[in-house]
């Protein structure tokens, strides 16, 4: 089954490891992510102003060109999912403004696309029970898996905020990524901040507000002692990882916590090859804590090649 | 320290009407429980709580414009998802962003920017980043 599939700008950049394996994932389970021709970015941030319709155009016309591409739209970045939903939302709501937009973007866009976020395709189309199927057939044929590593799922913000309107799961207990971490094996840990916000944008303006927020989040996560921590947000992936090595400095006894997409654990689980999945632009390295589960050496990249951050010694507790 | 004056002049003034018609929120709906502040993930370095913005926002005072927690607020959503009323803080929160941006200028200048920085960043903070601190956003 093809999927029409909106990568948005960050995932062809410092994102690119989670397009990778998202699309090698999707792949493996027969559900082909088809990348969106005519594609620009979504602005990257829902206007919350009721006059700023112009704001809107951008993710407007996103969704008018997937309208005349297929029914519906999935997309791995949790920020684009929540834009572009929360979009769709509105202009469904209002036929008067979504005429002004239309004639602004020379679109006849009439609401009627299906925004998805990927992991509503797991749980929703192909079910996790399949995936935990799939995760024991790889099991069988490479004689590795991630059972019992404890991962924090982390949610952050835009994947489920605001409830009423993107509907993937509970905006206070989520357990769409719980359920998909026990599919692969994994064993999720509970912890205080997994809804919380990561900072944001706040990194551009405010960058030690935004870094004590994320530390707090790394903190909540070690508390539950997580082995490594996985995110569906790009923007949460950055600001968890690319200031450990500075927090570890600041805070003794700090553990390096690895942060990874949800969608390169599911790879690792499902026996792809990880070769090329962006492991350059991670700054904690997570093999320290696989190599005990037989992953240590499908990376394909030498540890000069991970970001600089710090590394995680394994977690001795049971 | 200032006095705070009230005055219904006020209340029914420019201001509360313009943070009504910006944000699509009745300001008078929230009454004051403290939900918000006690779940804001940046409130610890705002110098105007959450609740207190709102209040500040309800008699019309421009005092709040100066606050540097229109600032610090990431919008994101956990305030609006605990309001026992509804209120949709984070869209206050850009009302008076859009308002304070229009009388004191963009927060954040490209050419103020570590070139190094930003091709580090990932694109969707810098997007967003000037999608909330500058006049063409919002």
């Amino acid at each position: 089954m093809a999927i029409p599939y909106y990568p948005g700008c960050t995932l062809s950049t410092r994102g690119r490891g989670y397009d990778a394996s998202g699309r090698a994932v999707a792949k493996a389970l027969g559900l082909e992510l088809q990348e969106l021709q005519d594609w620009n970015c979504c602005g990257a941030t829902f206007p919350l102003s009721m006059d700023n319709l112009l704001a809107m155009a951008g993710p407007a016309r996103v969704l008018a060109g997937a309208r005349a591409q297929g029914e519906r739209v999935a997309t791995l970045c949790a920020i684009c999912y929540n834009v572009l939903k929360r979009t769709n939302h509105f202009l469904q709501g209002d036929a008067e403004k979504r005429e002004r937009i239309n004639h602004f973007i020379e679109a006849q866009y009439a609401g009627d696309l299906r925004v998805q976020h990927f992991l509503e395709v797991l749980r929703d189309e192909l079910g996790f029970q399949a995936l935990r199927q799939r995760v024991e057939e790889a099991r069988e044929a490479t004689g590795r898996s991630l059972e019992g590593l404890k991962v924090a799922p982390y949610y952050g913000c835009l994947l489920l905020r605001p409830q009423k309107e993107l509907q993937l799961d509970d905006a206070e207990d989520p357990h769409i990524l719980e359920d998909l971490l026990q599919a692969l094996g994994c064993q999720p840990v509970d912890f205080s901040h997994r809804v919380e916000c990561c900072g944001s944008y706040l990194l551009v303006t405010s960058a030690e507000l935004a870094a004590d927020m994320s530390f707090g989040v790394l903190q909540s996560a070690a508390r539950s002692a997580a082995d490594l921590l996985v995110t569906a947000c790009p923007l949460c992936q950055y600001n968890l990882d690319y200031r450990q090595a500075e927090m570890a400095r600041q805070h003794p006894g700090f553990q390096p916590l690895p942060v990874l997409y949800f969608t390169q654990l599911m790879g690792l689980a499902l026996g792809l090859d990880a070769t090329d999945w962006g492991w350059e632009l991670h700054h904690v390295d997570p093999r320290p804590v696989l190599t005990e589960h037989g992953y240590g050496q499908v990376f394909g990249v030498r540890r000069s090649e991970f970001g600089g951050g710090p590394q995680r010694t394994p977690n001795s507790e049971p | 320290m200032a006095r705070i004056r009230l005055s219904g002049e006020r209340i029914r003034g420019e201001l509360v009407r313009k943070i009504e018609e910006l944000s699509g929120q009745n300001l008078l709906a929230c009454n004051q429980c403290g939900k918000c502040s006690a779940g804001c993930p940046a409130a610890a370095v705002m110098d105007l709580l959450p609740n207190q913005v709102i209040r500040y926002a309800q008699f019309g005072l421009e005092e709040v414009l100066a606050a540097n927690s229109i600032w610090v607020c990431a919008a994101c959503q956990t305030c609006y998802a605990r309001c026992p009323h509804g209120v949709d803080l984070p869209r206050v929160m850009e009302a008076l962003r859009v308002i304070a941006l229009e009388q004191q200028g963009d927060r954040l200048r490209p050419q103020e920017l570590d070139p190094q920085k930003v091709a580090e960043l990932p694109q969707l903070a810098v997007v967003g980043g000037f999608r909330k601190f500058t006049m063409m956003g919002g």
